[in-house]
């Protein structure tokens, strides 16, 4: 065991003597409380070590012991409905032993070591299995069948494997190596949170991750495997949208990671979650969702374990064939950890104070996500798609992390807030977001929605930027100064800004809206615009047309009922013509 | 300040040091390496002489005594009492750095806070155990509307213990004693804490204030089972006293010279708002800070944003118009508000009034704007509506005076009247059956 003493202390970095032994990023304990910390740097003797909790208490001579290994995760049945800090301690299981504060050097298992779990065999006496073969599986939740794997690098003939019920640590099976040595088979394996978990080979993504938010799906989606950030000042929407995401995505499995943000934030998921349903399965959402909270007064350096932790479980289940979303909130904050340990190790700052890694630290996060083969025989493919937040200091997105993530993440979705405070939520800006997935999304789309869905899409995005251009002259002239045609474009970007973009995440019609209805939507929209352009067309009068009665009933589509928004809408559309037709009628008396 | 060859100092401990006059001054250690260990003084170090001064260290952090009795007493900034009275006699010492709250342990804020402000309780409303900050500027009447929510503030149907604990970080004596006397006058003292550090003490205490107000307020709220609010002014003064000991200690600096952790350091304190498991007490705070040329994207503000749950911000325009509380709606944003609004809580048409008063008052103030360039004849005759909607909204919903204490009820009454000046056909927000239910009639 190498142990070494302590000489300097200054916040979470403490510096240590005697300690040559020691690993680069080994996990090291601090002091008589056990802290726990990390060996981020080493001069000769001296380690450098970050703090994953509150340091004061310490001083010099006091004992740091190494354990050896570098800051892992315990991987296994039991991580599902958890609710973890960054170092991957479970704080459900922290309340039950100390309270409802976080007390210093406490140790709790990651996975509960005494429930017992029903492992099925696939496999048995005699089969050679290599790296990412299942050796059977556990119903780990009503809706995710958990496959247990052979870990990576490991190679061999399986000498005893048998079905029944077990803890985490037991013994299921034993594992003959290559070179002889015979391996206990548990439920639980290890993996360093600083390391990508291996793959067979990475494909391009082609399958959009459905969330059911029309801003998104409609005009800027995410691919499954992709990466997307959520920039926006603060009151802007941000959590909201990434709740959303985390709610209705149609992943197999949600990891969300509250990083630096608000306790009340993550307590709220973890009390709502339980009560909703996936719209897919019928079950609770929580039966699909990992939590990994460091809220913003909790110890600053777990901040920046706790987006590694996070993916790194994300890669687990995208390990077993899962689809898999990885949901930050915020990168901003894991990035200001970053700063903050670089500027106590006395590095040379890049931009605005962040260390020059800063942009290839990012970049090897959202590197992580991607569609892949996994490893093992059956070829089976799995995707993790990674979204993460970023706060913008004062709401300006050209400052260091904003402009590095935009590097790197193929969609972003630009919160404004002046949308905000007009209360149209999500607050995503159609003018400066973009995904650049669109195009290759083209054909699922076209097979799986409608072959109108791309043609559609697009023409909204045409409308509003129209309407944008209009409104430059309107602000300088007026409207009367616009002829009608111009005019009815700007009640069509009108409709299409209130009746279709905006969407209210607290109504329960409205929160979620499948393709289908989307498109329905789209063409109901468009639907009034050809009818009322020939109306003008006609001899019809723009301000009438502007105050026709049924525009109140095309404000209110989005919220029917998916089981009967056809009806609806087939009659709102008649309506429209009827009242169309009426106008054109009584024209020019 | 560097003391060297001292054995078993550890990080975070408090230091007396004494004078050669027998003079004690405080001090706190900033960083231990080796036998040398930097320290940092609460007061000021005139009259510190290099050969004769001595340093003891006390074996713990900075602590405050705490007791049931110190509601009504007066403290400075390092928690000693200053009214005159007798010591406290504590029943345990707390280390006012306090611990993080795990969150899975705390409960989600949801019982409604009448403040009797219609823009925070209409539009903003403020639940127990959120932490609501008032982004205000110098010159504007923020003390003022501080203390109308600490005079009028109420839960419903409920007779629960109530305390106020008050933080003043360096303001000046007569804004302090505004708030005092303002709490004398209503009989509000008997159930407040007031921690004072005033502009001509040293801004170092200043770091230890408002932890001192937030250690008392968390020993009312959960060991003796109290509904707390907390007000902090001005959490400017705060930041600035951090960034001078980030200087001292030759930091590298983040934006315009505060230091990279400020982020972190305010969310150590405004994250101890809150409601948890295994008590019936709760903490709303209520920090006051100036934004600096009213810049919302100042590091403070723009910070203090990201961590608090929504913001009230008072505007210099409303003020010169002469309406009071002078709230500039749009921006303002209560994060909580959609747990603690609706049936039960208030009204069943709440939620959509709410966004309705929001989306009409954003549009008749753009039809303004527009009508300002182009005159009233080139808007069209909703927006002519919509104009006039947003002046009667300025002039009866905002303007209410510092001393008008409306219900809720009247509040959402309000509200109905306002909307009515707009046709029935622009509620797109509000639900259908509410519109004929809560439509004025005649």
């Amino acid at each position: 065991m190498i142990q070494g003493k302590i000489l300097k202390v200054s916040g979470p970095l403490v510096i240590a003597e005697g300690m040559r032994e020691a690993n680069m990023f080994d996990v090291v304990r601090v002091g008589e409380k056990h802290l726990i910390g990390e060996i981020i740097e080493m001069h000769g003797d001296r380690a450098s070590i970050q703090v994953y909790e509150e340091t004061a208490g310490i001083g010099r001579g006091d004992i740091v012991v190494s354990t050896g290994a570098p800051l892992s995760v315990e991987l296994g049945p039991g991580l599902l409905t958890n609710i973890y800090d960054g170092i991957q301690r479970p704080l459900e299981a922290m309340r039950a032993k100390c309270g409802s504060n976080i007390t210093k050097g406490i140790e709790v298992p990651s996975l509960d070591r005494d429930k017992v779990w029903h492992f099925e065999a696939n496999l048995a006496f005699g089969d050679r299995v290599s790296e990412g073969d299942v050796y059977g599986t556990v119903m780990e939740t009503e809706v995710i069948q958990h496959k247990i794997l052979v870990p990576p690098r490991k190679k061999g003939t399986i000498v005893e494997l048998r079905s029944g019920d077990f803890r985490i640590t037991d013994r299921i099976g034993k594992l003959k190596l290559e070179d002889g040595t015979i391996e206990e088979i548990t439920l639980m394996q290890k993996w360093p949170v600083r390391v990508a978990r291996p793959y067979a080979k990475k494909l391009p993504p082609v399958e959009p991750m459905i969330s059911g938010q029309r801003v998104i799906d409609a005009l800027f989606p995410i691919a499954k495997g992709g990466t997307a950030c959520v920039p926006g000042p603060f009151g802007s929407g941000k959590t909201v949208v990434q709740h959303q995401l985390a709610k209705w995505s149609d992943v197999d499995l949600v990891v969300y990671i509250g990083c630096g943000e608000r306790g009340n934030e993550m307590t709220d998921v973890l009390r709502e979650f339980p009560e909703l349903k996936d719209p897919r399965t019928g079950k609770s959402l929580m039966m699909r969702t990992v939590l990994i909270a460091n809220t913003s007064d909790m110890p600053v350096a777990a901040r920046e374990a706790s987006i590694y932790t996070g993916i790194t479980i994300a890669e687990y289940y995208r390990d077993m064939g899962y689809s898999v979303a990885v949901i930050a909130d915020s990168t901003s904050r894991w990035a200001e950890a970053l700063r903050e340990m670089s500027g106590r190790l006395e590095e040379m700052p890049g931009e605005e104070g962040y260390p020059a890694y800063l942009t290839s630290r990012l970049a090897q996060f959202y590197e992580r996500a991607g569609k892949v083969v996994c490893l093992g025989e059956d070829g089976r493919e799995g995707a993790l798609s990674a979204i993460g937040a970023v706060s913008p200091q004062g709401g300006d997105i050209s400052e260091p992390v904003t402009q590095a993530t935009l590097r790197i993440v193929k969609v972003f979705w630009g919160l404004d807030s002046s949308l905000a405070y007009r209360r149209h939520f999500p607050a995503i800006n159609w003018l400066n977001s973009y995904s650049l997935y669109r195009d290759r999304l083209s054909d699922w789309f076209s097979e799986n929605v409608s072959k109108n869905w791309m043609e559609n899409t697009g023409k909204l995005l045409k409308i509003l930027q129209n309407e944008n251009e209009l409104q430059e002259i309107v602000k300088l002239v007026g409207v009367d100064a616009l002829s009608a045609e111009d005019r009815m474009t700007l009640e069509v970007a009108q409709s299409i800004r209130e009746d279709f973009l905006q969407q209210n995440a607290f109504e329960e019609d409205d929160s979620f809206t499948h393709l289908d209805k989307q498109n329905a939507l789209i063409e109901l929209i468009f639907s009034f615009d050809e009818k009322a352009r020939r109306a003008l067309a006609s001899g019809a009068d723009i301000q009438s047309i502007s105050e026709l009665p049924v525009r109140e009933k095309i404000g209110r589509a989005k919220a029917v009922p998916y089981d009967k928004y056809k009806t609806e809408y087939a009659k709102i559309d008649a309506e429209i013509t009827e009242q169309l037709d009426f106008l054109v009628a009584n024209a020019g008396e | 300040m560097l003391v060297k060859q001292v054995e078993g100092v550890k990080y975070d401990e408090l230091g007396e040091i004494e004078l050669p006059n027998g003079d004690i001054r405080r001090c706190r250690v900033l960083e231990v390496n080796g036998r040398n260990v930097l320290v940092q003084l609460f007061e000021s170090s005139a009259g510190l002489n290099l050969a004769q001064s001595k340093v003891r260290f006390t074996g713990h952090s900075v602590e405050l005594p705490v007791s049931p009795n110190m509601l009504g007493r007066v403290f400075n900034g390092m928690g000693e009492p200053t009214d005159g009275g007798a010591k406290i006699i504590p029943e345990k010492s707390l280390d006012i750095n306090g611990t993080p709250i795990n969150p899975a342990a705390r409960y989600y804020p949801s019982e409604f806070i009448q403040t009797g402000i219609s823009t925070i309780d209409g539009l903003n409303t403020l639940v127990r155990g959120q932490k609501l900050p008032i982004f205000s500027g110098s010159g504007l009447p923020h003390a003022n509307l501080a203390a109308q929510i600490a005079r009028q503030a109420k839960v419903r149907n409920s007779d629960s213990k109530f305390a106020v604990v008050f933080a003043a970080v360096g303001i000046t004596f007569e804004e302090a004693d505004f708030f005092i006397s303002d709490f004398k006058k209503t009989g509000a003292i008997d159930r407040t804490v007031l921690f004072i550090n005033l502009a001509s003490d040293p801004a170092i205490e200043r770091i230890s204030t408002p932890r001192m107000a937030l250690t008392a307020a968390e020993y009312l709220a959960f060991e003796c089972d109290m509904h707390v609010l907390v007000i902090i002014t001005d959490i400017t003064n705060y930041a600035e006293a951090l960034r001078e000991v980030s200087a001292a200690r030759k930091e590298v600096p983040g934006r315009r010279g505060y230091p990279g952790y400020l982020y972190t350091d305010l969310a150590t304190m405004y994250e101890r708002a809150g409601r948890k498991m295994g008590s019936e007490g709760s903490i709303t705070m209520i920090p006051i800070l100036s934004m600096p040329e009213d810049d919302k994207t100042h590091p403070i503000p723009d910070l203090t944003g990201y961590i608090t749950e929504g913001q009230i911000i008072l505007s210099r325009d409303m003020y010169r118009k002469g309406y009071m509380p002078p709230v500039d709606v749009l921006p303002s944003l209560s994060r909580l508000k959609d747990k603690g609004i609706g049936e039960g809580k208030t009204r069943e048409d709440h939620a959509g009034t709410m966004n309705q008063l929001f989306s009409s008052y954003a549009r008749g103030k753009e039809a303004k704007e527009l009508m300002v360039v182009l005159g009233e004849a080139a808007l069209s005759p909703m927006d002519r509506l919509y104009a006039k909607f947003a002046d009667a909204f300025e002039e009866s919903y905002i303007n209410q005076g510092f001393y008008e204490n409306r219900t809720i009820e009247e509040t959402l009454d309000l509200g109905w009247k306002l909307l009515s000046i707009l046709p029935k056909s622009e509620m797109k927000r509000i639900k259908p059956e509410m519109v004929e239910k809560y439509w004025p009639r005649g």
